[in-house]
């Protein structure tokens, strides 16, 4: 099953790869990581999608709450969230399939972000699973470059993790 | 006070109360090496090889309980240490590892001797820092010592830049008394509700086990466990690296379980209902086969480490605290409880268990006309009374130690469990030797192993810490012979060195005595010899019988109930000859 765990890190040099080291040296896998600073310049929050058993999981947050810098981390799984994740999509166009391109891009509430004669740069947020969607409704043959952030989550209502 | 950041470092120590480093100079830590010259409350002990001083100061800390501490230049002093401090990591051992690094604006350019030490010891160390601004210096080591001596204990590498410890800089020196570091905060007292439940399982428990490993050393809980057995009336069986934290000539002790544990120890596992494991992590050479591990039993775990629980084998009740606090409450549930175990189920129990005893398991053949290791190792106890603290290396040598030297303290018996590195034994020896120089130090050690940190010898002589080398020389790889023999078809794939020095004349070389000894009846006479010569390190070179395998054992794959045992006592010899 697919897991999202958010973690709050102490924002030094290092910190990364000491996540990044611990998948690799105990082999687990990491489907995607986001890093970036939070309103509290010392603390930086990562995403990390991985998938496992139950028992996997446990160890994989057992070991992650091990790392000295990991102040506090939650696996979003577990309760109701939010998940998000940018993309932008260069698409090859012609004269033909733009007027098609733009109203895809529209129900999937896209936006373009950039034209030139021959090309488009379509952004979109969402759940992964949406921007999958998307892809799998472009000809393939016309996609020049697909960019993903990787998933970024919060959880609903009052609960949240800080401090 | 202005101190400039080579004497920050030190003065630190200082303030840590540490008497030892163990250590070797270079270009990065001059200024640190000016700045041990110039004072004389921390003494330096100059090794031979980096790797002699992880292992020297580890041992130290085994010993003492206090962090042990290393230093290191940048480069290859850095890539030297690492093997120690892995050996350190996996046995949980508290120590402070400063090395140095080259100056910070060259750091990342490929200077000469430049490795990426925080980047290199990442994977083994509990925590590593690298300094960057001398005023965080102090605050850093205080923390380094702060992170290695709590929670789960271990190495702690800083990592500091040359630059650093420039003698011409120099800032206020304020040693901080305590520090806090908001993301690190190990449970101390355990889930009062689990620690209920646990209690109540073990009153329920018709055949019961303690299973206590290393982690009641380091907790310095041997009294309260040796309580706590006496009180429930349980068989006890030990891990390799929680021997002598429950006395071993107790008649509740069991022996030592795992690959080369006792037939009754694994056995008692294995039909065993309900198992208490105490600071003991269910490691691989412990459980045999883990689908066949224990198939009868609920099983209590008490950890400092959460990810020690239930990482390879389910638990029932985990319980995360430090394993001393955790029994005292456990006791005061059990004095306050109407309950007691079971009176009728544990005699039939212990009645079981007898059973297996008499199987005698580590009989070996003591008609021999070749000197037997475990008869060195049995006269070894005798000679010391029991009371020496024993390291080891690794291989036949170290499990023969284990099994036929019984500890009844914690932290006498000094050997590398999780990592299994050669060459611990002789450096750990000194460190040894070092905290405690009126006690009596012999390194059981092999001929592989020996050579791999010999070099120590003169480090011993240097700072005349004689220890006693028991050097069971059978001219193979011992261990790696066995394994041979029984799953190689005796296949002897470089297992043996047709070229092994004459170590008698070795370890005159270095300035110690040496013996040869050749006969059984020789062995006794040796030892006290060589324990008669308080002053002088004496190397005993023991020509052991070369096709001695260490029984009884669980081949790799098996399981508790699956072992195999001498086929007769004796045999193993004539079984190679045939």
């Amino acid at each position: 099953m697919k897991h999202i765990i958010s973690i709050l890190i102490e924002n030094e040099s290092g910190a990364l790869s000491r996540v990044a080291g611990l998948f690799s040296a105990r082999g687990y896998n990491i489907e995607s990581l986001t890093v970036a600073p939070t309103e509290d310049p010392s603390l930086s929050r990562m995403t990390l999608v991985t998938r496992g058993s139950e028992d996997i999981i446990e160890q994989i947050t057992k070991q992650l709450n091990k790392l000295i810098d990991v102040v506090k981390l939650i696996d979003l799984a577990d309760a109701v969230h939010i998940e998000r994740e940018l993309m932008m999509v260069k698409i090859k166009t012609t004269e033909q399939s733009r007027e098609e391109i733009r109203s895809l891009a529209s129900i999937f509430r896209g936006k373009i972000i950039d034209v030139t004669t021959t090309t488009y740069v379509v952004e979109m947020t969402g759940p992964s699973s949406k921007l999958d969607a998307f892809i799998a409704s472009v000809d393939g043959g016309s996609i020049i470059e697909v960019v993903r952030s990787g998933p970024t989550g919060i959880s609903r209502g009052e609960q949240g993790l800080h401090l | 006070m202005e101190l400039n950041g080579a004497q920050i470092v030190i003065q630190s120590l200082k303030d840590e109360g540490v008497e030892y480093i163990f250590g070797y100079p270079g270009g990065a830590v001059l200024h640190l090496y000016d700045a041990i010259f110039q004072q004389d409350a921390v003494k330096h002990i100059l090794v031979r090889h980096e790797q002699g001083a992880t292992h020297a100061a580890d041992g130290y800390a085994r010993a003492t309980g206090k962090p042990g501490v290393v230093l290191v230049t940048s480069g290859p002093g850095a890539t030297n240490a690492v093997t120690g401090i892995a050996t350190a990591y996996m046995d949980s051992i508290p120590m402070v590892i400063i090395s140095g690094q080259v100056p910070s604006p060259v750091i990342g350019s490929d200077a000469f001797q430049e490795v990426d030490m925080v980047g290199i010891t990442r994977p083994c160390v509990k925590h590593n820092f690298l300094v960057k601004d001398i005023t965080k210096l102090a605050e850093t080591m205080k923390k380094a010592f702060h992170v290695a001596t709590t929670g789960r204990p271990g190495p702690v590498v800083v990592d500091v830049p040359k630059d650093i410890t420039d003698p011409r800089i120099t800032i206020p020196y304020k040693y901080p008394k305590k520090v806090v570091i908001r993301s690190y905060n190990p449970e101390t007292s355990g889930d009062k509700g689990q620690i209920k439940n646990a209690v109540d399982l073990l009153l329920t428990a018709q055949k019961p086990v303690i299973y206590s490993g290393g982690g009641v050393v380091l907790g310095e809980a041997s009294k309260e466990l040796t309580e706590f057995a006496k009180t429930l009336g349980f068989p006890i069986t030990n891990t390799l690296m929680g021997l002598g934290a429950y006395p071993s000539t107790d008649e509740q002790f069991i022996g030592m379980l795992g690959m080369h544990g006792t037939y009754e120890a694994n056995m008692a596992m294995h039909e065993s209902d309900v198992i208490i494991a105490i600071g003991a992590r269910f490691d691989d050479r412990v459980t045999g086969k883990l689908d066949e591990f224990c198939p009868h039993a609920q099983i209590i775990h008490i950890d400092v480490d959460p990810a020690s629980i239930s990482k390879t084998v389910k638990v029932t009740i985990p319980i995360v605290g430090e394993v001393k606090p955790v029994l005292k409450q456990m006791m005061e549930l059990l004095k306050d409880s109407k309950k007691k175990p079971s009176k009728k189920a544990l005699e039939s129990w212990w009645g079981q268990i007898d059973q297996w005893r008499a199987v005698k398991c580590m009989e070996y053949d003591r008609t021999s006309q070749l000197i037997k290791p475990q008869y060195v190792i049995e006269q070894l106890y005798q000679v010391t009374k029991g009371e020496a603290y024993i390291t080891s290396d690794v291989g036949q040598h170290q499990m023969w130690a284990a099994q036929y030297y019984p500890f009844d303290k914690p932290r006498r018996w000094i050997n590398s469990g999780g990592l299994g590195t050669m060459g611990f034994g002789l450096p750990a020896a000194i460190g040894v030797k070092l905290a405690f120089p009126d006690s009596e130090v012999a390194c059981v050690t092999g001929d592989g192993s020996i050579q791999m940190c010999i070099q120590e010898l003169s480090t011993a002589l240097q700072y005349k810490a004689p220890v006693k080398i028991i050097n069971l020389n059978n001219s193979y790889l011992g261990m790696v012979r066995q394994w041979q023999e029984f799953s190689y078809e005796s296949r002897y794939s470089h297992s043996y060195m047709d070229t092994i020095p004459d170590f008698v004349k070795l370890a005159e070389a270095y300035g110690h005595v040496g013996m040869r000894i050749n006969k059984p009846e020789e062995v006794r006479p040796a030892l006290e010899e060589a324990f008669a010569m308080k002053d002088r390190t004496v190397f005993l070179d023991i020509l052991t019988d070369r096709t001695e395998n260490v029984y009884p054992m669980i081949e790799a794959g098996k399981g508790h109930h699956d072992m195999t045992l001498r086929v007769a006592p004796g045999t193993s010899t004539d079984r190679e000859l045939a």
